[in-house]
């Protein structure tokens, strides 16, 4: 009943939109952009990556790793993979002889680390900070995503699965309650637009269901790779809320909890989104 | 010299004498347009790639005027015609006089 | 000569394009843009082939082709955008086909022109016209 209700909207607006049939296959890899929803997910049947809301030639972006723009900044962090900063004279390939040793890192996180919720940019200045001895890089800066993206895209391909249960589940509880509570004075939850109207136009522009297998994303908006946090920021500010911190817990625990929504999709790091 | 610029071009490593191959390059450049203020109502200066250029053995293939209403990160797809084994050259100018130049060779089967 | 209201705003227009602050294209902007580059010859529908989304889903990154078999130089406009120019192509002889594609800014729901020079000498034209739309949230 929402995707005919989405597909009639689509069809109203008469917007070029490759939906649900469309095939995400990347030199030679297919990826899974529709999937069902996992256990967990109880108010959607199925999950969608936000590559199939987008148009046929913002998809197109994504098919091609040399016509991805984001490849620009993977380039710019294998470079800086082999960059000496610090006080200890380190690059990140003096103790990590492979970046590709990072395959299904991205799957698995936030996770949890001594009784700490940790995302991929925590794990990143811990050994900037603790190992390297040189300062910590922004949270959503542009050496940050470059190395986020390149760490991540050894995932590619690869389903999406962090763990929710054990020393996870009160951070879980905590991003899950985060999503369903209306803030801001639009009075608004992430649910509202992405699990309550997904497909459906928000003026000229279709809603996804906020996946965030994708991430970091490089936006035609800003040219540029964007982090999770920097999206959860955007999405806030639209509201007229006033943001959480990036790196913060709330985010932290919010992007653990839209992690376990995307359960079984692949990981499309670095995707291209409008 | 802008700050990231990194090229990248895709050229096949081998042709047939006399096939067309296509070739594909990007740049990392904010192309600032000369068209936006900063917080304080200042316009900010233009800083664009004006030119692209791209050789194969010292002959031209193809020479692009670029104007302010490229994107950022200026991306060209063209094709080229490989007559012998040889050497493509991309060439960028930017505004602020920097040249950013790599060459792709091509070996003829 | 009195100072007219009218007199003020056609200099001061005048003085604003002149600067390229932020106005749109007048549609002599791209007329003048055409005769500099055709020299005020004839120019013919047909001949080239411009091809561009008809609803770009983001004005900041729209990709282009253009195709004019025979050309040995194209040049694209867009007349909605503060400046009209957006790129020249120029074909040397490694050039396997008169085509380029590109990704171009448009400022808002507009026409891409492309005018091609033939090493004839003579001049063709396409036009799209290009739908920009407002992403969802303000952005």
């Amino acid at each position: 009943m929402k995707k005919a209700l989405a597909a009639a909207a689509i069809a109203a607006a008469g917007m070029a939109y490759a939906g649900e049939d469309a095939v995400l296959s990347v030199e030679g890899q297919d990826f899974v952009t529709k999937t069902a929803a996992p256990a967990h997910t109880e108010n959607l049947s199925e999950i969608y990556s936000g590559w199939t809301f987008r148009s046929n030639e913002t998809q197109a972006l994504q098919l091609d790793d040399f016509d991805n723009p984001a490849f620009v900044f993977v380039d710019q962090a294998i470079d800086l993979w082999d960059a000496a900063e610090g006080s200890a004279g380190k690059a990140c390939s003096s103790c990590h002889e492979n970046v590709e040793d990072f395959a299904g890192l991205r799957t698995q996180l936030p996770r949890v680390d001594d009784g700490e919720l940790v995302a991929m940019e925590d794990l990143i200045n811990e050994c900037r900070t603790e190992r390297m001895g040189a300062e910590p890089w922004k949270w959503s800066g542009g050496q940050m995503t470059a190395m986020t993206a390149l760490i991540g895209l050894q995932s590619r391909g690869m389903p999406m699965s962090v763990s929710i249960d054990g020393d996870a589940a009160p951070f879980w509880d905590k991003g899950k309650e985060l999503y369903y509570t209306r803030v801001g004075q639009l009075d608004m939850a992430c649910s509202n637009c992405h699990e309550d109207n997904y497909g459906v136009m928000i003026r000229a522009d279709h809603l996804s269901q906020g996946q965030i297998n994708g991430f970091p994303t490089y936006r035609l908006k800003n040219a540029k790779l964007n982090s999770i946090h920097g999206r959860f920021k955007g999405c806030m500010k639209n509201i007229r809320a006033t943001p959480f911190k990036e790196g913060g817990e709330e985010f932290k625990a919010l992007e653990l909890y839209l992690a376990s929504r995307a359960q079984g999709l692949s990981v499309e790091t670095p995707s291209v989104r409008n | 010299m802008a700050k990231g610029v990194k090229p990248r071009v895709k050229v096949p490593k081998s042709a047939a004498a006399g096939d067309t191959i296509t070739i594909k390059t990007l740049i990392s450049h904010k192309m600032e347009s000369g068209q936006r203020k900063d917080d304080d109502g200042n316009v900010i200066p233009r800083s664009i790639i004006n030119r692209f250029t791209c050789e194969f053995n010292g002959q031209n293939v193809i020479d692009v005027a670029l104007e302010p209403a490229i994107s950022t990160n200026p991306y060209f797809e063209f094709e080229a015609i490989v007559p012998e084994a040889g050497e493509f050259k991309f060439t960028w100018y930017d505004d602020d006089g920097s040249v950013y130049e790599t060459a792709k060779a091509i070996a003829v089967e | 000569m009195a100072l007219t209201r009218r007199y003020f705003l056609v200099t001061g227009t005048g003085a604003l394009a002149a600067a390229g602050l932020g106005l749109p294209a007048l549609a002599s902007a791209t007329d003048d843009a055409i005769a500099a580059f055709t020299g005020g010859a004839p120019v013919a529908d047909g001949g080239v082939t411009l091809t561009a989304p008809e609803i770009a889903e983001n004005g900041n990154t729209v990709p282009i082709e253009v195709d004019a078999p025979g050309a040995s130089e194209i040049i694209i406009l867009a007349d909605g955008n503060p400046l009209p120019g957006v790129a020249t192509f120029m074909f040397g002889p490694m050039a396997a086909a008169r085509s380029g594609s590109t990704r171009i800014r448009l400022a808002g729901t507009q026409n891409v022109i492309a005018v091609a020079k033939m090493e004839d000498g003579t001049f063709a034209k396409a036009q799209a016209a290009v739908k920009v739309t407002i992403g969802g949230c303000g952005g």
